[in-house]
């Protein structure tokens, strides 16, 4: 039997799924800007947007942009009824004092002891693009990350025993949503809590460098 | 009678000496153009400029940096695209990496007289390398000390003479906490209220950080 990687849209969409009602969300850049496209409107869960948007909607409608409202990609956005703009001191204390239910961050590599690289692939790299991740990481409620789980090209697992890239942040993802499955980081490493239709147990660990756990 | 209202940018920039440390905000919009294009013509040298990113290929930081006048440049994020990524792959340009919620309470700090604070960000990557750190209630922490500015550029909607100011939607984002950090804040404005007419439960950023403002009309903020 074979399998179908979910899209990325698809991994968006499956982390939408697990958000419910009530919590207060920031997305980071890349897959995970795309999960507060697939919570229904009626589903309240407030977004967060690292340059003080509390709120944050969808993309408007072309003849409807606001050049003053943006989220952390830079896109344009609209803001939901009810929300409100901060500054920056205040965007990162709710991101850095525990205020946030859940962030969603992309990466480069997870370790199985929930290790987070999403910064630099290498000690050396030239150009540095942290942003907001760092804060981001430490201060969240809950850290959940999207990503591919075998890097395009090198074919490399991205879920690890130890990650291989610098560090954004030590000890910090509870789950991680790849193409293939989902995960969850606990005690005694990876514990997979789902799974693609079609995909195998076996497949999956050959997929993958570190040790996965079954339920 | 209070009026921190100047005549022109020439002289709301005045006095910006070689080797100032600069604060200019802004993050996709809220940056103040039309001060950076005259802080270009000023001509001030040697500058330190701390700001959310490192900016594009083009835009006012870009257009800053591109005149060789920034020494360092600190702040979260640099593409490796634009001209400040160029610009330090060739030596030409210090860098600070900071992370970005790290800057705005660094930015803080400085505004607020707290002379250190100790955060978990960062404290277990590379940033921390060589640096002092403590474990504080079981988590590990980075020690950072504020970051104060000569002069901070500011970009408002609304202002009045006494430099109450209020930002539009998400280009409020480091104008406040950069206004209240620096020796000398000028502000340049889109739009000019009399006293009072900012109803006073809505000023985002109180005049008592606010030192010069030009009014600089039909300026738009970066799309």
């Amino acid at each position: 039997m074979s399998f179908r990687p979910l899209d990325r849209a698809g991994i968006a969409a499956r982390i939408a799924r697990d958000i419910p009602e009530g919590w207060f969300v920031n997305l980071g850049i890349g897959i995970p800007t795309g999960v507060s496209d697939h919570v229904p409107l009626d589903r309240e869960v407030i977004f967060h947007s690292e340059n003080g948007v509390i709120g944050a909607g969808p993309a408007p409608a072309p003849d409807q942009v606001n050049p003053y409202l943006v989220n952390a990609g830079t896109q344009h956005i609209t803001l939901r009824t009810g929300g409100a703009f901060v500054h920056h001191a205040d965007s990162f204390a709710i991101a850095r004092g525990g205020h946030l239910d859940l962030c969603v961050l992309g990466a480069f590599e997870v370790s199985e002891t929930g290790d987070l690289a999403n910064w630099a692939r290498a000690p050396d790299e030239p150009v540095k693009q942290v942003g907001g991740a760092m804060d981001l990481a430490i201060g969240a409620k809950r850290l959940w990350v999207a990503m591919e789980h075998i890097t395009k090209g090198s074919g490399g697992s991205r879920l690890r025993r130890v990650c291989s890239y610098p560090l954004t942040a030590k000890g910090v993802v509870k789950r991680v949503y790849t193409d293939l499955a989902v995960l969850d980081v606990t005690p005694e490493g990876f514990r997979v809590i789902d799974m693609v239709p079609g995909m195998t147990p076996a497949l999956l660990q050959e997929k993958t460098e570190a040790k996965l756990h079954w339920a | 009678m209070i009026d921190k209202f100047v005549a022109d940018v020439p002289a709301a920039l005045a006095g910006i000496a070689d080797g100032a440390v600069v604060l200019l905000p802004g993050f996709g919009n809220g940056t103040p153009e039309t001060l950076v294009e005259g802080l270009i013509a000023q001509g001030a040298t040697d500058l330190t400029l701390v700001a959310n990113s490192g900016g594009r290929d083009t835009g006012p930081t870009a257009d800053l940096l591109a005149t060789g006048r920034v020494r360092k440049l600190i702040c979260s994020y640099v593409r490796p695209d634009s001209v400040a990524g160029r610009l330090f792959a060739a030596g030409k340009m210090e860098l600070e990496i900071v992370p970005q919620g790290t800057l705005a309470e660094r930015l803080r700090a400085a505004g607020a007289g707290i002379q250190a604070f100790y955060t978990p960000t960062g404290a277990d990557t590379l940033l921390a390398e060589g640096r002092e750190t403590r474990i504080i209630n079981g988590r590990n922490c980075l020690l950072e000390y504020p970051l104060a500015g000569d002069v901070a550029l500011i970009d408002a909607w609304e202002a009045d003479r006494w430099g109450n100011l209020t930002h539009r939607e998400s280009a409020r984002n480091f104008n406040p906490v950069m206004a209240m950090a620096a020796k000398l804040t000028v502000v340049q404005t889109r739009h000019v209220l009399p006293l009072g007419g900012i109803p006073p439960q809505n000023v985002h950023t109180p005049g008592v950080f606010v030192h010069r403002v030009v009014h600089v009309p039909g300026q738009e903020t970066t799309p």
